[in-house]
């Protein structure tokens, strides 16, 4: 049994379908006739449709942020930490809607999914979707929802380079822009830890060119592998030696033992995995290859390289946020080192530059990229605070 | 209203685009949205502080001073404020240069050591002065930098810098024209509006 019938839960929740019939037009110039995408709402919408905040997803989330689908489940959504009744994102004020992104394979129409042209699975035939692009269904799913202004569209990580995009492409459409451990572009760095997991994929002998499903199997070793090397960058130094280092009492007064506690209590002398880290990234790689689609990460990670917003401003970002008409609220993580805080630094002086409304908040936290997911007291009041104002903002506006 | 605020009102254009530099709960730029309807940025290290910003809808951007302010576009503000922070900074004389480089004119407010109080208590005691006003010691102290009036205009002058008004309050931010008289004397708090000639 879980605790969700907890009063800071939103308790239990049913995705839906709903299905686009208007052609999207891709940044690759490819359409897709038809699309589904999968959504979870949670918390009343109010009868101006002004209380509604988007969720968008990083690289391996999906539409389940909160609450649970089952009474038996053992976690709750992804984000259940920042969205709930009382929470930063708290639904006794805010209707929010989460999704899983196109190319996505938690329901919304992606590589794992049947093309109903030919009736097999899209596979590596599922065309490239770029943050653009997702964000461009974003509003079709606003439309149909009824949705003219959100009062915030909020993401991290990768979800944050969406709410960069929505304030840059449709600044019509947001009061409130919230970017947390966002990244303006990546960096040579980062592409090339993406390159290592693609390849890690694609060199899989199971994945047949992407072709894994109709072979009824998939890339098990290349997915574990690129999860793997993934979540060493989701982590910091610091954040791992707290994991893996909780013998830390038997070196006392001798300092800590930098995170190496053994799996067995004794070294094996031989190649197989000896500390608790191996283990837990084992772990890791395997639960995450049993629930992801391999050419949704290849897909995801993709739009992640793509994403450079400046390129259609001759590399200047402060002029792609010209015609941007929300307040923007911008937070990053002392220990980051995936986006580090200069990463978000960056958008914040672009923003300073086209002089827009920023606010930007540099949280001291051990946890490295992954703090954004935890309940790391200065960022939950902080953003809990900004997210109320606002809300006060917009009600006495209307009233 | 606080005497000292009504004189930095007066010197903000309505409409015109604020940084504060150490901008503290925000409610100096709070007052300066309602009454002078500027567009505000303001530079805060304190998170207490800084979640008081947000709570006022200030915007706030946690920056530390002393590592200067290169992330700003010259002239890219109307009017910079620099309001008893002065004397916390590492580099007062390059802060100053950088606040008159990103804005057109600047606004700086410091206690005066050069003060009766101060002189009095130093000379008569032999110890550093501590004071309801200026509560510390010298070892805790977060001000690092004092000045006194004169020792402000001469930095004025040495670096070029125009003084457009110079004013004195006392602790509780009255001014008076003995005060004016004698400001370097009498004067708690200095005010100055200063630009580039």
């Amino acid at each position: 049994m879980t605790d969700s019938n907890s009063s800071d839960s939103v308790g239990l929740v049913t995705p839906q379908v709903l299905h686009f019939d208007e052609p999207l037009t891709l940044r690759s110039g490819k359409v897709l006739p038809a699309y589904d995408l999968i959504v979870e709402t949670y918390g009343e919408l109010n009868a101006d449709k002004s209380n509604a905040v988007l969720i968008c997803h990083a690289l391996s989330g999906d539409h389940h942020a909160a609450g649970y689908h089952t009474t038996e489940d053992q976690k709750p959504g992804w984000w259940d930490q920042c969205i709930g009744p009382g929470k930063a994102i708290d639904t006794n004020l805010f209707h929010v809607v989460s999704l899983n992104n196109l190319g996505g394979c938690a329901g919304s129409t992606g590589p794992a999914s049947i093309n109903p042209e030919t009736e097999k699975y899209y596979g590596p035939d599922f065309p490239v979707v770029t943050v653009r692009d997702w964000v461009k269904s974003q509003v079709a799913l606003s439309d149909r929802l009824g949705i003219d202004r959100w009062l915030a569209v909020v993401g991290g990580s990768l979800g944050g380079m969406q709410v960069l995009r929505w304030a840059i492409s449709y600044p019509e459409r947001l009061h409130h822009a919230i970017a947390i451990a966002a990244a303006p572009k990546l960096s040579a760095q980062n592409i090339a830890f993406n390159e290592v997991a693609r390849h890690s994929i694609t060199s899989d002998p199971n994945f047949y060119e992407g072709h894994y499903l109709e072979k009824g199997t998939y890339p098990k070793q290349g997915l574990m592998l690129a999860r793997m090397v993934g979540h060493i960058t989701y982590l910091s130094d610091s954040a791992m030696r707290a994991k893996f280092g909780k013998t830390v009492a038997d070196f006392e007064g001798q300092g800590n033992n930098f995170g190496r506690d053994l799996r067995s209590g004794k070294l094996s002398f031989g190649f197989n995995v000896d500390f608790q880290v191996e283990s837990y990234l084992h772990y890791q790689g395997e639960r995450f290859s049993e629930n992801f689609d391999a050419n949704t990460y290849l897909l995801m990670t993709k739009a992640l390289d793509y994403f450079d917003p400046s390129v259609d401003y001759q590399g200047d970002l402060s002029r792609a946020f010209a015609k941007s008409d929300c307040k923007f609220l911008l937070l990053s993580f002392s220990t980051d080192w995936r986006f580090p805080p200069e990463r978000s630094r960056e958008i914040v002086n672009s923003l300073l530059k086209a002089e827009k409304d920023v606010s930007y908040l540099e949280i001291e936290a051990d946890q490295g990229h992954d703090a954004f997911l935890l309940p790391i007291p200065r960022y939950i009041d902080a953003f809990s605070i900004y997210l109320n104002r606002a809300h006060k903002e917009i009600i006495a506006n209307a009233s | 209203m606080r005497p000292d605020l009504e004189i930095i009102q007066n010197w903000i254009e309505p409409g015109s685009r604020v940084l504060d530099l150490g901008c503290g709960d925000g409610s100096l730029l709070d007052f300066l949205k309602t009454s002078r309807s500027i567009r505000d940025v303001g530079l805060e290290i304190d998170p207490l502080n800084i979640s008081r910003c947000l709570e006022f809808g200030v915007n706030v951007i946690e920056q530390n001073l002393d590592n200067g302010l290169a992330n700003f576009q010259s002239n890219s503000f109307d009017t910079v404020l620099l309001t008893q922070t002065l004397q916390a900074l590492s580099n007062p004389d390059l802060l100053i240069e950088e606040m008159l480089r990103v804005g057109k004119n600047g606004i700086v407010t410091f206690p005066n050591f050069g003060n009766w109080k101060s002189r009095f208590y130093l000379s008569t005691k032999g110890r550093m002065p501590v004071s309801k006003f200026m509560p510390y010691e010298w070892y805790d102290t977060p001000n690092i930098h004092f000045c006194t009036v004169k020792d402000f205009d001469a930095l004025c002058v040495g670096k070029n810098i125009k003084v457009l008004t110079r004013t004195v309050v006392d602790s509780q931010h009255q001014g008076n024209w003995y005060m004016k008289a004698w400001p370097n004397f009498l004067g708690e708090i200095a005010i100055y509006h200063i630009t580039r000639t």
